[in-house]
Parts: structure tokens; C-alpha cells; sequence
């Protein structure tokens, strides 16, 4: 059994990382999870959080906005909406994604008024990044 | 025969035409590299989003509870052409192409009795647009003060597009713009984005089944949308790239033949500086000989 897969995390613009990792974790939809080698195949969406790589080459974090990841047994691919890594993350970049989490919950808390879900949803969005910065240890305010 | 003169100034002036193009042509030159590099950074992304798609639209495509977005409205009255060319023009025949390709898809469309609506991205294509199918227009995205063009700005286009499919207010989106084959050939492209054209499905390997977190329908719902701004996203970059080609090779051009006019220019030049010449002389001779 192999003991590492191969990881590629890809945003919009460009690839930020394609190596070999022995496990990754990341922020699924329905919790967080890691995958390692021979991972049965499974397609998740992400939510905000940290993407964690740990391998041969030491141990890496990114911090991502939401997308999907792919696993199969091979490798592990995450197509993140936004993607930085840990250390290239700013209190200001920082600050721009949870002020851009706040506006949409406002923006919903107003478009949908007699509706939970979508207020519910961006309100989740903006604990996440939150949560984000708890982990990171960048204030939110 | 126009005098001295007038050619003197007519050289220097092309001169400086000259050295004008020239600059665009290196100007263009290097943009041109870095709109290739963007264009080629977003490829893994856009290849792999494309993949899953399939794999996804594969496995619930035919379900009749498919979502709208790739399955459709049932129906095919309303076009929305997104036309997206450059801000800026001396590009050659770049915006003209993008435009006229969009022209004849309206003309067909209308022709069927279908209606048409258009959303331009990039001033010269509504230029180029407006005379005849002005009256289309419904919405206009300008991008003159974008420099490099990011994920944000094709979301900002796609979110725009998907209210209006959400509000009903068109079936099927298309959007042009110009794939970039290399510095010399652009190549005007149409493209479906609404409903989505997976391509076909039949190829996708079935050997492996993927579970989905949550199921296959949220994860499409979730994807869809992505995938409209995925696709406006390359489309945006390839155009970004087919611009700055397409002013690289017409400025080459222009320098070429401002050359080719200082040539000729200077040839008359002389010419008529030496008959210049040759007259002056017949009249001191002539003037000699009646002594």
C-alpha cells in the first residue's frame, strides 16, 4: 500500500500546490475529514476552513473559501474558490473575507426575510471565517 | 510634384507613427505574456471543475428532477448572447470578428422568431453592436477599470447572468468571445454556458463510484453556478490573451508598412531634391551660354 497520494489544491487563478502528502484534511460540507492513501472515492463541497497537508516535505496549511474536493484512492484534488496559504494571510485579507461574509448575511437577512435557510447559510459562512481566524489567530473586528 | 517641403514633413511624421506602433507592438508583447500565464494558471482548475461535471451530470443527468441549470427551462424562446470583447481597439480585426460572429447568431435566432436578448462585456463590442441590435441590449459590464482581469470580475458577470435565468428571463445563454489559438489566429468561439454543455457523457469512466457528501444533487446544485463562472472566468482570460495577440501582430503589421512608406517617401525625396538640383544647374548653364 502506498503510503502517500498525490494532493493538487487549485483555485480560479492558479495552482498553489501539487505534492505528495501522507494525509490531508479538510473542511467537508458535512465536517471535517482526512483522507490518506487508498481513501475510498468520494466528492465533497467544501466551507470555509483550513485545508491541511501534511507529507514528506513537512506540513502545510491553506486557508480556503468554499469549492469541492475530489478523493480517490490515487490522489486527492481540492478546487478551492479562494485559496492563500497560511502564512501569506493577512489581517487585511483577512478582514476583506469576513467583511465580504457579513454583507452577504445582512444582504440575505434582508432579501429573505420569511425564509431561514439562506440567512442561516450565509450566517454559517460568516461563524466559519470566524472560526478561521480563531485558528490562525487573526482578529475578526 | 509636391514640394520639399511638404515631404519632409510627411517623412517625419510617419517617423513618429512608426515609433508609436512600435511601442504598442512591445507594449502588446508583453502583456501578451502575462495574459498567456494567466490563461494557462487557470487551466488545472478548469480542467479538473469540467471533469467532476461530467462525472456528476453523468450520474444524475437524466433524472427528471435535474437541476434547471443543466437540464434547462424545456424550452428554447428566449437567447441571451453575452458578447465579450476588449475595452480598447487598434487590435485589428479582433472586436470586429468577436462582433461578427454575435451578429449572425442574433440574425439567425430573430430569423427563427426567437427572442434576443444581449448583455456586452467590453466597450468596443457594444460600439460594434449597437447599430444594428442596439435595441437588444439589456445590460452592459464595463471592465476599463479592471487591469488584470480576476475570478471576482467573472463572478460579478455570472452572478448577473444567473438572476436573470433565476427571474425567468431567458432559456438558453451563449457567450462569445476569442479563443486564443497563438499570436497570429484568434479564433471567434461561441459557447453554450446555459444549459450547461457537459459534452458527452458516455466517456466518463463508471468503474469507479464516488460518494457524495452531501448528495449528488446538493453537490450539483452547489456546482452549476461555479461552473457558469468557471467558464466566463477562461473565457474572459482567452480574450485577454487573443487581445493583446491580435494588437501585437496588427501593430507589427502597422510598423511594417510605416517603414514601407519612409521608404518610398525618402525615394521621392531625393528624387525631386536632384531635379531640384538639375534644374538650378540648366538655369546657370543656360544662363552662361546668353551671355
Amino acid at each position: 500500500m502506498a503510503d502517500t497520494v498525490q494532493f493538487d489544491l487549485v483555485s480560479p487563478e492558479r495552482l498553489l500546490a501539487s505534492v505528495a502528502a501522507r494525509e490531508v484534511s479538510i473542511p467537508g460540507a458535512e465536517g471535517n475529514l482526512t483522507a490518506m492513501a487508498d481513501h475510498a472515492p468520494l466528492i465533497t463541497t467544501l466551507r470555509p476552513g483550513i485545508v491541511r497537508v501534511s507529507g514528506p516535505e513537512g506540513d502545510k496549511e491553506y486557508v480556503v473559501t468554499g469549492g469541492f474536493a475530489e478523493i480517490s484512492g490515487s490522489s486527492i484534488s481540492v478546487l478551492a474558490e479562494q485559496a492563500v496559504a497560511r502564512e501569506d494571510m493577512t489581517q487585511d485579507a483577512y478582514k476583506a473575507m469576513v467583511n465580504a461574509a457579513t454583507d452577504k448575511l445582512a444582504h440575505a437577512q434582508e432579501t429573505f426575510v420569511n425564509e431561514p435557510g439562506p440567512v442561516d447559510e450565509a450566517a454559517k459562512l460568516l461563524s466559519d471565517m470566524v472560526a478561521i481566524g480563531d485558528h490562525i489567530g487573526l482578529s475578526a473586528n | 510634384m509636391p514640394n520639399l517641403k511638404d515631404l519632409k514633413n510627411r517623412i517625419s511624421s510617419v517617423k513618429s507613427t512608426r515609433k508609436i506602433t512600435k511601442a504598442m507592438q512591445m507594449v502588446a508583447a508583453a502583456k501578451l505574456r502575462r495574459a498567456q500565464e494567466a490563461a494557462e494558471m487557470s487551466r488545472p482548475y478548469t480542467e479538473r471543475f469540467n471533469a467532476v461535471m461530467k462525472k456528476l451530470a453523468a450520474s444524475v443527468g437524466d433524472a427528471e428532477n435535474a437541476p434547471r441549470l443543466l437540464a434547462g427551462t424545456g424550452d428554447d424562446k428566449v437567447h441571451l448572447l453575452v458578447v465579450m470583447t476588449a475595452e480598447r481597439g487598434l487590435c485589428g480585426g479582433f472586436n470586429a470578428n468577436i462582433a461578427k460572429l454575435a451578429k449572425a447568431e442574433a440574425a439567425d435566432l430573430l430569423a427563427q422568431g426567437k427572442t434576443v436578448k444581449i448583455i456586452t462585456v467590453g466597450k468596443k463590442g457594444r460600439d460594434a453592436m449597437r447599430r444594428d441590435y442596439g435595441s437588444y441590449f439589456i445590460d452592459h459590464v464595463d471592465l476599463s477599470d479592471v487591469k488584470r482581469v480576476g475570478y471576482a470580475d467573472a463572478q460579478a458577470v455570472a452572478e448577473g447572468v444567473l438572476k436573470r435565468f433565476d427571474a425567468g428571463e431567458f432559456d438558453v445563454a451563449k457567450i462569445f468571445y476569442s479563443k486564443f489559438e497563438n499570436v497570429v489566429s484568434q479564433i471567434p468561439t461561441k459557447q453554450q454556458i446555459i444549459p450547461a454543455d457537459v459534452g458527452d457523457t458516455e466517456e466518463v469512466d463508471t468503474e469507479t463510484f464516488y460518494e457524495y457528501e452531501p448528495d449528488e444533487e446538493a453537490i450539483l446544485a452547489d456546482l452549476l453556478p461555479r461552473g457558469v463562472a468557471t467558464q466566463i472566468f477562461s473565457a474572459l482570460l482567452e480574450n485577454g490573451a487573443s487581445e493583446q495577440g491580435a494588437r501585437m501582430s496588427a501593430m507589427d503589421n502597422a510598423t511594417r508598412n510605416a517603414g514601407d512608406m519612409i521608404d518610398k517617401l525618402t525615394i521621392e525625396y531625393n528624387r525631386s531634391r536632384q531635379a531640384v538640383i538639375t534644374n538650378e544647374l540648366i538655369e546657370i548653364i543656360s544662363g552662361a551660354e546668353a551671355l
